[in-house]
Order: structure tokens, then sequence, then C-alpha cells
């Protein structure tokens, strides 16, 4: 397995290997799925949508539709307007959205279409009916990463839809970042134990982990709706989670509404939610309900007891900013060693995060924005470690390399589970903790001596 | 040809109706001639292999994917740089299931994804620089045989040529450094880029090692690309049969497999589709004969194994060919008697591919089942109708961009395997050559093909006939999922596999008898929703 990759590492400039991103369309038809009635739309290639279809689809194990302007050796010379306006008309027509929302890509982008000046006049054309919105996004695939996509997108409703009635509500808007189904449930139930209405963009619950009823609903019943997106803009605060993620949209409701915004870090492990159940409790002026509180020391209580499995272990930690940013600090609590720590996304404010999370535990570590997973497999060659915390795509070193793999962020192609099981909160943060205590204990009894194989851990 | 109506339902012609008056103007004509109700006596005129309407949900994917993704891709030891944006590499990354064997010695490269990740930069001042230090950085740390460049869409647009920066680093690295235009804009479907992965490989790589092939029963396998391990399959049956496999194109193949290919005696075609092509060329230049086999389904690969046999006409390899038949098939009987006692009589509906969903349906009759409704997602009009439409297919704009080669006898190694006057002979005892009757020919009468499938046409059509199994790709699994009907993925086989050979066989019966059977099903309904008899 990975039997070509030396150890020793070249410099390299061009060539990227095993990577640990994808482009930006595949995170804006994400937080599309989680908008109510919404359809995505890829304005480029068929092949474009098809693969975000696809490997969507392999995550989570349901239905994902999108729909595209397949775009033509011609549509490339003389622009894609044609092509979209066409798209208008058979998307209202046949699927009968509420919502369109409209990513472009490379190859729009090189093209220089013009998306707002193509959705005017698919309305004048009578393609895009009374009462139906479009929205856009840019999201070139040769800029950011699919985490910027996303983000992209988010921000692309809030554009568009958000409106600032001058009534503030007592709602609070909540960016939840590229999480889980799961991961959002979990969220909205910590935030009604708070009591605090909310509205969260985007909503993937009961889209992407729909029941098996005998039916496909072409769009289910979860995801934003429109009224919540342009109550959005009357919101007396937003919680933005996950910096690369949610940001963006965090931002411009403040400069567009006047809505205030926290930035913090996904609530995965003690920490991050620690910080994210302060915000909530400040907003509600209320104390932490004890139920809650419950589940924090359930978690502390499973650390501590089984600090020895922890303690020094030494592990490589890949994926998303967001992701491994929470990621690294909750292994950093529990006296792991983050030795390695790497996303594919852009960001020098990624590697000097890291790096003060680890300045006192692990300063030496090996910390690398738009790195990939060939050069993450060359430093675990060189420094071994006893644990991988990332992707379905570490695998393969993970088989190379004989160590254990723990699948947390997207995407996670062979397993399933994440999305009905959080990893945020408390209790996901317990979750977690769970299996990779699992992993090194399995990992334990495989390679202990008969006289050694314990009964009890 | 059964008179019984396969359907329970609507009648086709019905349904059909239904479908059409569902679009409106131009939309509902021109599907209207994607849908047919099948008379396989006079299979009727298809349209296939022109534009996906923009705005249809569509199974389709594009160019890039059909060049880089199926057809080259599978070469193991060959670095696959794919010029452009992260995604297109990070998608066609082992999202096929080309399975290759490792172990040989020989550099297997299938597990890594190679892109030069372009970023804007690239796209305002041109990325020819990138990718020429592309190669570079690949050949210092693996230093492979060949070096393959792929196009995406962006590439096309600002200029880059991929072509230049391929003859620019063969001689700077003194390896084979070869590209393909096959920006995913290209043609309407995958197919435009299986003809220009053929194109390439044709010009670029086939012929190049002259050492001849030692044996009297040298063949190439067209067109398999071993998903779930099928072309292991296919190679342990050959090999038990002492038919020698120059080259399969391109599962579980070595670059150098592929260079040496024009010396085999033989060419056999699985996938037309996507392969077709440089089943021609090879004739054309080196007078390789080809025909096409079938090696999904158990009557089937018995039927493909004694074809190649009687081309060789050898006694020897007749009665080997034939001690492996009665071998394979008496074990795969009992396992088929047992699942058809459960399956016979149940419907199937296959929308896939170029020649998936056509080879499908034997495995399916082999049970008993009959394949009510079926269709290609990016075939010709050949694939459907057989290949006597050729000549009156219309090559409409998409597809005259896509190059077409025109190829001579080579001057020095044309050397036809058959003489005209052999290959005449053979034909008027009715050896077939150069042969596809395609799907229509096959399916009952009253049965639907549909060509390029919306996701609106699927689910009325799982609706309206309640099929006991629906096969189709990973886009449509959940869908029909949801729907209560399994789905069985043809292009991924489900992570399972493989369905090719004998054992496929028995795989594949057993997968379907385990699908249509699972009890998981039966209990979708809540007891307290479920009404009281």
């Amino acid at each position: 397995m990975l039997d070509m990759t030396p150890a020793t590492v070249a410099e390299r400039s061009a060539l990227k290997i095993n990577p640990a991103k994808t482009c930006q369309p595949v995170g804006a038809v994400y937080a599309a799925l989680g908008v109510h009635g919404c359809l995505p739309h890829s304005h480029g290639s068929q092949g474009c949508c098809a693969y975000h279809r696809s490997h969507l689809t392999r995550h989570f194990k349901e239905p994902v539709m999108a729909s595209t302007s397949s775009f033509t050796e011609g549509s490339s010379v003389f622009g894609g307007m044609a092509n979209l306006t066409q798209a208008f008309g058979t998307i209202f027509e046949m699927y009968n959205p509420d919502i369109v929302a409209v990513h472009t890509t490379c190859l729009s982008e090189v093209i220089g279409d013009d998306i707002p000046t193509i959705i005017s006049k698919g309305r004048e054309e009578g393609k895009i009916p009374e009462g139906k919105v479009v929205v856009h996004c840019n999201t070139p695939s040769f800029v950011g990463s699919h985490v910027t996509g996303f983000s992209a997108m988010v921000k692309g409703f809030v554009k568009y839809l958000s409106e600032n009635t001058g009534t503030r509500s007592t709602a609070i808007n909540i960016l939840p970042g590229w999480v889980e189904p799961s991961d959002m449930t979990e969220i909205k139930r910590l935030v009604a134990a708070f009591g605090l209405p909310s509205i969260m963009l985007p909503d993937t619950s009961s889209v992407l982990d729909a029941p098996a009823t005998g039916e496909h609903a072409f769009f289910p019943k979860g995801g934003t709706t429109l009224p919540e997106l342009k109550a959005m803009g009357d919101a007396k605060a937003t919680l933005s989670l996950g910096t690369w993620a949610s940001l963006d949209a965090a931002t411009l409701l403040e400069t567009k509404c006047g809505v205030p915004f926290q930035d913090l870090d996904l609530p995965i492990g003690l920490a991050a939610t620690d910080r994210f159940i302060q915000s909530l409790q400040a907003l509600a002026g209320v104390e932490v309900p004890t139920q809650i509180e419950d589940e924090r020391g359930r978690l502390v209580d499973v650390i501590s007891d089984m600090h020895q499995y922890l303690s020094g272990r030494k592990v490589a930690i890949y994926g998303d900013p967001d992701h491994v940013i929470a990621l690294t600090e909750f292994c950093r609590d529990m006296d792991m060693l983050p030795v390695h720590v790497l996303t594919g996304s852009v960001g020098n404010a990624f590697e000097t995060r890291i790096k003060d999370i680890l300045a006192d535990s692990v300063p030496e570590a090996n910390v690398k924005a738009q790195g990939d997973l060939y050069l993450l497999h060359q430093w675990i060659k060189n420094d071994p470690v006893d644990l991988l915390l990332g992707t379905t795509y570490g695998k393969f070193i993970s088989r190379a390399e004989d160590i254990p793999l723990v699948r947390v962020g997207w995407p996670i192609l062979d397993r399933v589970g994440h999305s009905y099981f959080p990893t945020v909160g408390y209790l996901g943060s317990l979750r977690l903790a769970v299996e990779i205590i699992s992993a090194i204990q399995e990992r334990q009894d495989r390679d202990a001596p008969d006289h050694a194989f314990e009964l009890v851990l | 040809m059964s008179e019984r109506e396969p359907h329970t339902g609507p009648s086709p012609e019905a349904f059909r109706e239904e479908i059409v008056k569902s679009y409106s103007g131009k939309v509902a004509k021109k599907r209207a001639k994607h849908i047919l109700v099948n008379d396989p006596e006079v299979p009727a005129e298809i349209e296939a292999n022109v534009r996906t309407i923009p705005g249809i949900i569509s199974q389709r994917g594009c160019c890039y994917a059909g060049c880089k993704g199926v057809v080259m891709g599978p070469i193991k030891d060959m670095v696959h740089i794919v010029h452009g944006p992260i995604g297109c590499s990070y998608y066609a990354w082992l999202s096929r299931r080309n399975q290759a064997a490792t172990g040989d010695g020989v550099a297997n490269f299938i597990h890594y994804a190679f892109s030069t990740d372009m970023q804007e930069e690239d796209i305002v001042f041109g990325g020819e620089k990138k990718l020429a230090q592309a190669c570079r950085e690949a050949y210092a740390a693996f230093q492979p045989t060949a070096i393959g460049l792929y196009a995406t869409c962006p590439v096309g647009l600002i200029g880059d040529d991929v072509h230049a920066v391929a003859r620019q680093m063969s001689e700077e690295l003194g390896i084979n450094v070869f590209g393909f235009s096959c920006e995913g804009y290209k043609g309407v479907s995958q197919s435009a880029g299986h003809h220009i992965a053929n194109n390439g490989l044709f010009k670029n790589v086939v012929g190049l090692d002259d050492t001849p092939v030692d044996h009297p029963f040298s063949i190439n396998l067209l067109g398999e690309y071993n998903i779930g391990g099928d072309a292991f399959e296919i190679e342990r049956i050959l090999d038990l049969c002492g038919i020698h496999l120059v080259a399969t194109f391109s599962g579980n193949v070595k670059y150098g497999d592929i260079a040496s290919s024009h010396n085999a005696k033989l060419n056999v075609v699985m996938c037309h589709r996507s392969i077709n092509y440089m089943a021609e060329m090879m004739e054309k230049k080196f007078g390789i004969p080809w025909f096409k086999v079938n090696f999904i389904g158990a009557d089937s690969t018995a039927k493909s194994l004694r074809k190649i046999a009687e081309y060789f006409g050898d006694a020897e390899l007749t009665a080997r060919v034939e001690a492996v038949i009665a071998d394979e098939l008496a074990k795969v009987a009992a396992v088929r008697a047992d699942v058809a006692s459960r399956l016979s009589g149940k419907t199937a509906m296959l929308f896939v591919g170029g020649s998936r969903a056509h080879h499908y349906q034997d495995l399916f009759n082999e049970v008993g089942m009959t394949s009510v409704a079926a269709g290609y997602e990016f075939a010709h009009r050949d694939d459907y109708e057989g290949r006597r439409v050729l000549p009156s297919i219309k090559v409409d704009a998409d597809s005259r961009n896509i190059e077409e080669l025109h190829i001579g006898p080579d001057d020095t190694r044309f050397t036809p395997r058959r003489t005209p006057e052999e290959i005449e002979t053979a034909e008027k005892k009715g050896f077939a050559w150069r042969d596809y009757d395609g799907m229509m020919a096959q399916m009952k009468k009253g049965t639907l093909v549909i060509d390029d499938i919306s996701h609106f046409e699927m689910e009325k059509l799982i609706a309206v006939y309640k099929p006991d199994i629906f096969c189709s790709g990973v886009k449509d699994k959940y869908v029909v999922e949801k729907m209560g009907v399994p789905c069985k993925q043809l292009h991924s086989y489900d992570y399972g596999g493989p369905y090719a050979g004998f054992i496929g066989a028995s795989n594949f019966y057993q997968e379907i008898d385990r699908m249509i059977g699972k009890r998981i099903t039966r209990l979708i309904t809540p007891p307290w929703k479920q009404q009281t008899a």
C-alpha cells in the first residue's frame, strides 16, 4: 500500500499528490441542501455536478439532488447565458423548487459569465416564475477549497435574502459551519436548552438523514426556510461556528443587517464546547442548565478515567481547518500529542492558530496549510504516530503504516454513523473520545502477547 | 422472443405518452426521441449521444471523466497528472474501483492522485510552466515509465497546450510523456473522453514494443476496467483455458502491456462503447481482427470462450475450453437453480453506462428475470440498434469536434491475422466479425428503452411499474432505495464483485437474491400504520 511514497521529503512547488481538499463548488452544493425547498445548480460542465452529487451521496448514503447547466464546447465559446436561462425554465417546470441556488465553476468563471445579469434575464423571459427565488455565489475551483465554497454559498443566502426590517427579534442566528446533520440537531438542542429561539443556516438535519418511508421526497422536510432566511437580518446576534466556513456570512450579517456576531470554533472537544456554552449563557442571560453541566461532567469523567490510554499518544490530525483546529485543541486537552497537523485548505491563520494551541505541549509539531496527504504520510514515516484522526482518505496511510484511524470530518465514505451521531457538544465529544480510546485499546489488545492480554482495561 | 407482456401496469405506449406530455414544447419533442417501446425484430431509431437539456437532472458526467476516469486511470504504473483545479483529480481518485494487482515488482500508482492544483495566478498567467514543473517533480520522486497529462475545462479556455508540455518533458526526462485534450465541456458526456483516450493511447503507446509475443493463442481484452476484480476473474478463466492475455484495456494493466498489445493475434471487445475505436484502429494498422464478447453472465462467458476457441481453430484449445466451461458451469449451476427458484418471473430495470445496461440483462435472464426497461447513460445509436446503423448515424457539431484518426496499414507491421478470404469464409459459416447487435435486439417486445434517462423519468418509471430491482449508479441509488425498491449500483457494484465470468455470475445471482429478499424492505411501514386486513 502506497509503496511508491519515499520517506525523504522533497520540495514541491507544482505537484499535489493525494490532496487533502477538493474544489469550491461541492461546498456550495452542501450548503444549499441545507435550505428548504432549494435546488443547488451548478453552472458549468455536467461532470462537476455529477462528481459533487456522487461524492456527497457516498458520504451521506442519501439522495443528493442538484442540476447543471450542461455546458458544451459551444457554451464555452459563446458563454453560458443560454444554458442557464434554459436551465431555469426546465428546473421550475420539472422540479418546482422554492429557491434555486446557483454556484459557478472554473469554466463559467474563466468565461466570465455574470450570474446576476443572467438571473435578471431569466426573470424578464419568464423562465423564473413570480415568487420564486434565485440566489448565487461565485465558486471558481481555482480559488480556496470546498470549505470556502461552503462559506460563499452561506454568504450568498444572506446577501440575497436576509433583511433588517428595523425590529430586532429575540432570536439568534447559528451558522453551524460544515458539520453533519447530527451535529446541527445537537447544536439546536443545546441552544434550545438555554431557551433561545434560533435560526440555523444551513440546516441539513431532516434533509441528509431522511428516514426510509417507502417514498422519496425530492425536497425533504428539513432545511432553513425562506422566512427564516429573511428573519436572520433581524436577529439579535449571530454565533459563527468555524471561522473558515462561517465567518464571511456572519460578517455580512453584521455589515448588511447590523447583527453582531461572535467568531467561535466548532464546538468539538471540551474547551471549544465550553466557549460555545458560555456564549449561549451570555446571550440567554441564564444559568447553564444542569443537564448540560452533567454532560460536561461525564466527558471530563471519561477522559480522566481513561487518561492512561490517551496521555502521550502521538496523533496525526488532517482535514478541514475548522475541524482540525477543534480536534487539535481537544487532543491537547486529553494530553495527546498532535505531532503532525495538516489541512489542504489555504490560510496562514491556520498554521498560526495550531502553533498557538500546541505552543506549550508540542512546539515542534509539523503544521501545514495547503498540504497534501502524501506529505502527511512522509511526515509519519519519519516520525510515526499512534493514531490518525481525519477523513476516510487517511485509510491508505493507516494500512501502509499500520496505524489506527478514527474517522472524523468530511468526507467519510466507508463507514456510517457520522450523520446520525454528533461529534459536537459534550455528548458528541464524548462519542469522539470513546472512539479514540477504543481505537487505542483495540490496538493494545491486538498487539498484546497472550500473557498480557487483559480482561479489564 | 416471448409474447408475454413484460410489464404489469399501464401499457408502455401509454407510459411513454404520459412522460412526454409532462414536458413542455421543445423539451417534450426532444425527450420523445429518446424514449421507445421496443420491437426486437425491427429496432426503431433512438436518439442518443446528443446534448442533455440544461436543467434536466441527468446521470451523465463529462469528457474528462471518460478519458482519465474511465480509460486511462486504470493503467497502474503510469503517473496520471491532471492539469486543472484540484477537484477533477480528487473526484477521479479511487472512486471507480479499478483494482490493480500489486506485488509484481511493478510500480503501482492506483492509490495516488496527481494534480497541478491550479490557482488563480495559473489561470491568469497560464499554467504550462507549472505543469512542466509538476512532471519534473513526479519524475524526481517516482521515475515512472510514462506520464499522462489531462486537460480540464479551464485549461482549454486559457490555451495551455498540454501536448507541447508533453513533448518538452519527454525530451527533458527521457520518458514517454503524452497529453490528452479531454476538457470536461467536450462532447456531450463521458463518451467523448473515451474516444479521446483511445486516440491518445493508440498514437502514443500502442505499437511501441515490437518484442514478439510467443504464444499461439494471444489476445487483448478491450473495454474491461477491472471494477471489483472483474478482470481478475476473466484472467483466471483465460489462464485455465490456455489463452494468453497480452493487454487488457485497461483494467489491471501495465503501460508495457499496452505498448506490445499490437503483437496479439486477436482483439476481443467487452465494452463496445468505450473502446470500439481502438479495435477498429488496431485492425486497420496491424491487421488484428476483433469481435464482441461478453463475460457478464455464465452462459455469455461460455459463449465468448467458445468463440475465441473457434477463432483459433485449434482442436486442443477447443477441448480445453470445453473442459473449463463444463467444470465451471457445473459449479455455477447449483447456485443458479437455487436463486432462480426465488427470482424467476421477477423484473429488473437497468439504466447505466454504455454497455452494462445491456450485458447485465444476461445475468438476470440466467435466473429467469425479465429486464422490462433499460437504457444507457452515454451510449450511441449503435449500442442500442446494432452496428448496422453506423453508416446512418448523423455526426453533429458536438461529435465533430472530437478527432477521428484516419488510420492506414502500418508500412512494416501490418500482418493480417486472417486473410480477407478466411474472414469471408468464416462469415459465411455464421462467424460474426466486428459485430455488435446492440441492446434492443435482445430485449423483449414491449419493453421500454430510454436513453439518457432523467431523474423525473426514473422516478415515474419506478412509481408506475415497481420493478423488483433497479440498476443504476450512486446518484440514483438512495432515491430508489427510499422508494422501497432495491438499487444495485452497476458502476461501483456497491463495493462488491467480481460479477464477471463464472465466479462473478454466482456472486451476482446471490447478490440480487439478497437484495430482493431483504427482510427490512418488508418492515418499512411501522406496525401502527399498517392497515388491518
